[in-house]
């Protein structure tokens, strides 16, 4: 019997393409894009209500749990989602194999070095401040 | 004979070239996601920079607040915040298009429409509010002034 035939659409993605992890790269897109879409908004909403305040208040703002957790949730879903796109702009636009590989490991580095940094500066103010 | 040779070599299709192929809209709209992500991820290096700032002490991040007040500084917030309200629609388009909706030919300009129009809509009211805030925050701190 086929195997084919009981097998779901997604079972059958699941693993093609050269690098076997296709699918799941574009998963990842789509579950940060989702996570995004309160994120930003939040965020946005925020910035607004913000203007014209001192640092006192922006630090008071960032150290209250609510939005310190919220902080780092947009952080690593918006820099996790950036490093996925920019990795396929990469792909798509830079011939060279070579060099495409140093700027998507790069890239991989630097975010994850960028977040780390964001991460400890929202906890450091949350815990201070 | 001839004549038909000719013709079949004029009629040939030719890729299109970049510089002289107008793009249809979905393209359009399709490039200029690619391109507000890459915006965007230039300000998740900036975000970071203030975040770090705000951690290091209120000198350092002064530089930045008082960055944002000047008229390159409002230049970069706008455009920061077009690439991201255009990222959002464009990127809910993709999410309902993943779905199976606003892909048929008979809906695609639904989705074309909410992208544009979603993309002014928010843009305009943010900075509507941002400038309502800032006009109330100078008010309190003249106030303020008048008080003491």
């Amino acid at each position: 019997m086929n195997n084919d035939q009981i097998r779901s659409d997604l079972g059958k993605a699941r693993g093609l393409g050269s690098a076997h992890h296709g699918t799941g790269h574009w998963m990842h897109q789509k579950f940060t894009a989702l996570a995004n879409i309160p994120l930003v908004i939040w965020f946005v909403y925020s910035m607004v209500s913000l203007i014209g305040a001192t640092y006192i208040e922006y630090t008071a703002w960032l150290a209250s749990p609510v939005n310190a957790i919220l902080m780092i949730l947009l952080v690593l879903s918006t820099f996790y989602h950036a490093v996925l796109g920019t990795q396929v702009m990469f792909e798509d636009y830079i011939a060279n194999k070579g060099f495409r590989l140093i700027k998507i490991v790069g890239l991989k580095l630097f975010f994850t070095a960028f977040a780390v940094a964001s991460i400890f500066s929202i906890l450091k103010v949350a815990f201070t401040s | 004979m001839s004549e038909t040779e000719t013709q079949k070599t004029h009629s040939r299709p030719l890729s299109p070239h970049l510089q002289v192929y107008r793009l249809p809209v979905p393209a359009l709209l399709s490039i200029s996601h690619r391109a507000s992500g890459m915006v965007l991820t230039l300000g998740a290096i900036l975000l970071t920079a203030i975040l770090v700032s705000a951690a290091t002490g209120e000198e350092q991040f002064n530089i930045f607040m008082n960055f944002a007040k000047t008229p390159l500084g409002i230049i970069i917030l706008f455009g920061w915040s077009a690439a991201l309200f255009y990222h959002l629609c464009s990127g809910i388009r993709h999410l309902m298009m993943d779905i199976g909706f606003w892909i048929k030919e008979r809906s695609i300009g639904e989705g074309i429409a909410f992208v544009i129009v979603g993309t002014i809509l928010l843009t305009a009211s943010t900075w509507y509010y941002a400038y309502a805030y800032k006009m109330s925050a100078e008010q309190a701190v003249t106030q303020e002034a008048g008080n003491e």
